[in-house]
């Protein structure tokens, strides 16, 4: 059994400002502190478990009223509003009885995003709060966290925690006197990042091979175990005390218009100070990247950010002011997604960043559908003989031929999340592809990007 | 999908009826199977309990052989074929040997932006392994390049067995994290 982490990890996780009333403070309390994680920290500390004491002498229906008031959009990357979702289960009839689940997706794979490590190793109470919260809310009976197989630590760490809570008599048998059974178990993935998909998840979570499943029926109506289920993201769930403390409608003010709420952003790549920054939605790019974040680490200007993890598209210089909400980033042609930001600098070589983009959606396509296993296989290739000075200029049309024909046509997004980078950088940088394809090498002029050493 | 990896078996592929060789045959111990067991029971459907079976078959036995699977889909009770389908899926599961000390190295995006590619080829010429080739011949280092781990604000990422190295990982801090391993600070592969 791994020891709770005892080192501490190089995260900036504050800024000046930082939970006043401008800036709240719901997600990340007492972030970088490792005893943080602890239940009476988190009760004594953070108004822990108050939120939850409050909720389960509500009625059920009235938990999801208040967080459908909040106006939470779900954290994992499509922003469907949380309290809709949960409206979606089944109510148990006079003559049926539903068994119902909740499943909280912590299969954080998006390369660039690195939020929800940051509720597990910090702050798993809260997490575990929320997943009552929303358990009593559908009346579920068992919760399950699915986290990626890697984060071993965490999970021994999210046990504990959820061992802790068990002991307070917030778990368990006759909850605080409601006659309510619940319990929360963890699942440990394998290593897919197609399992963060939420129905490759539940197929996972039985057992099976991580493939996403045909929709309808969708996981309200056949969800894991054939039963009824919601799967939420690990930060949407983790906003649900926040949400209870302080009420939907006073939630519903922080951010933007239809965006409500604080998210987490994680920056990296080329910014002086990488990390993790919690902001009300709608906050300007270019203010986090170049305020809190202190700009380029290199010296060099930025060329191109992608704003949400690697399956969004990446936006130039033009868009950099562009409000960080769902809606916003739309209307910029580009996703919220996950809220990781990649930032490059002018000297990275845009086709070898794609290339390695793409290489991944390759690998990490599970080869159900086939646009998508091998439409990402041949996307990799074409890019791989650009890269190394074979390409021809029919390439490029050729490239440009392959999207349209993988998105929208795949069960689910793998296969549009890999046209998100491809189409964006052949759009807005496509003098890099040509130069490479005319003088054999790269326009940029930066460090390589890929190793010499055999790709996998 | 480019990644499945047939599970190491001998030689010659086994034909209907035949029997896998005395020394590559798996059996879990006692301890194990009970472990299995209280997984089993927590589920509603025993088969979910194949990911965490296939995790501890993983520490037991070092690495999921063929036999190892068979050892799993024997101690739930589910067809063989379908234990091997669901461990050839994952990559976590390491289908071939691997050294006393593994080496993930993640190379994507946000961490090749901070010389991750230049990390791996460090990790290679120092363990004088090629990713995903196998141990080196004394058995302690292998390596994979694995996709991302999550660390990115803090790139390059290493995990090595269990535990992830973010902090920002250079060639001084790879020397000194490979003179722990050496020293036996780290946790092994298999506990």
């Amino acid at each position: 059994m791994a020891a709770i982490r005892t080192k501490p990890d190089h995260h900036t996780y504050t800024f000046p400002g930082f939970g006043s009333e401008k800036f709240p403070n719901l997600l990340l309390r007492g972030a970088g502190d490792l005893n943080n994680w602890h239940l009476k920290v988190y009760e004594q500390q953070h108004e822990g478990y108050v939120a939850m004491k409050a909720a389960l002498k509500m009625e059920p229906v009235a938990v999801i009223e208040e967080v459908k008031t909040s106006g939470l959009r779900g954290r994992g990357g499509a922003g469907f509003p949380c309290g809709l979702k949960w409206s979606f289960m089944p109510k148990d009839t006079a003559d049926r009885k539903f068994t119902r689940y909740l499943v909280c997706n912590a299969d954080e794979g998006e390369p660039g995003t690195f939020k929800d490590r940051v509720i597990l190793e910090y702050n798993p109470h809260q997490l575990i709060e929320g997943m009552i919260i929303g358990g009593w809310a559908m009346q579920c009976v068992t919760g399950y966290v699915y986290v990626r197989g890697e984060f071993l630590w965490l999970i021994e760490k999210l046990e504990a925690a959820i061992q802790e809570a068990r002991d307070a008599g917030y778990l368990g048998k006759n909850i605080l006197g409601t006659g309510w059974d619940y319990d929360i178990l963890v699942h440990r993935g394998a290593g897919a990042y197609i399992c963060g998909e939420e129905t490759a998840l539940l197929n996972s979570l039985e057992g099976r091979r991580g493939e996403p499943r045909v929709k309808p029926p969708f996981p309200a109506a056949k969800g894991a175990f054939g039963q009824p289920t919601t799967i939420n993201n690990v930060e949407t769930l983790a906003a649900v005390p926040p949400i209870m403390r302080m009420g939907g409608a006073e939630y519903a003010k922080i951010g933007s218009p239809k965006n409500s709420g604080t998210r987490i952003f994680g920056v990296s790549g080329h910014v002086k100070r990488p990390g993790i920054y919690e902001l009300p939605m709608g906050t300007p790019m270019n203010f986090l990247v170049e305020e809190l974040c202190g700009g380029s680490s290199t010296g060099k200007k930025i060329k191109a950010i992608i704003p949400g993890g690697a399956s969004c598209p990446m936006l130039d210089e033009k868009d950099f002011d562009v409000p960080m909400d769902f809606d916003n980033l739309r209307a910029r042609g580009s996703m919220g997604g996950s809220g990781g930001l990649i930032v490059m600098d002018e000297d990275t070589c845009i086709v070898q960043a794609t290339l390695r983009l793409i290489r991944f959606y390759a690998h990490e396509s599970c080869g159900q559908c086939t646009p998508c296993r091998e439409g990402c296989n041949w996307m990799e290739m074409i890019l791989y003989r650009i890269e190394h000075g074979e390409g021809k200029m029919e390439d490029l049309d050729l490239l440009a031929s392959l999207t349209p024909r993988i998105g929208m046509r795949t069960l689910c997004p793998l296969g549009d999340a890999a046209c998100g980078p491809m189409d964006s950088a052949l759009q807005k940088f496509r003098h890099e592809f040509e130069h490479h394809i005319t003088h054999k090498t790269c326009y940029a002029t930066g460090s390589r990007l890929l190793s010499k050493v055999g790709a996998h | 999908m480019n990644h499945p990896q047939a599970p190491e078996t001998s030689n010659e592929p086994l034909a209907p009826g035949q029997r896998l060789p005395e020394s590559e045959r798996r059996e879990f111990s006692p301890e194990a199977i009970a472990e299995i067991q209280a997984i089993m029971a927590k589920y509603p459907d025993k088969l979910a309990a194949t990911l965490p079976a296939l995790h501890i078959a993983q520490r037991e036995f070092g690495f999921v052989s063929l036999s190892a699977m068979k050892a799993v889909a024997k101690a739930i009770g589910i067809p063989e074929g379908h234990v091997f389908g669901v461990a050839t899926f994952y990559t976590m599961y390491q289908k071939a040997p691997v050294g006393k000390y593994h080496f993930s190295v993640c190379t994507n995006i946000s961490c090749a932006l901070r010389g991750a590619a230049q990390l791996l080829e460090k990790v290679c010429e120092k363990t004088g392994v090629k990713p995903g080739a196998g141990p080196s011949p004394d058995g302690m280092w292998s390596v994979e390049e694995v996709e991302c781990l999550a660390g990115c604000g803090v790139a390059p990422c290493v995990q090595v067995n269990h535990d992830v190295y973010d902090e920002l990982v250079d060639e001084q801090k790879l020397i000194d994290m490979m003179e722990a391993c050496k020293r036996g600070e780290y946790r092994p592969w298999a506990q």
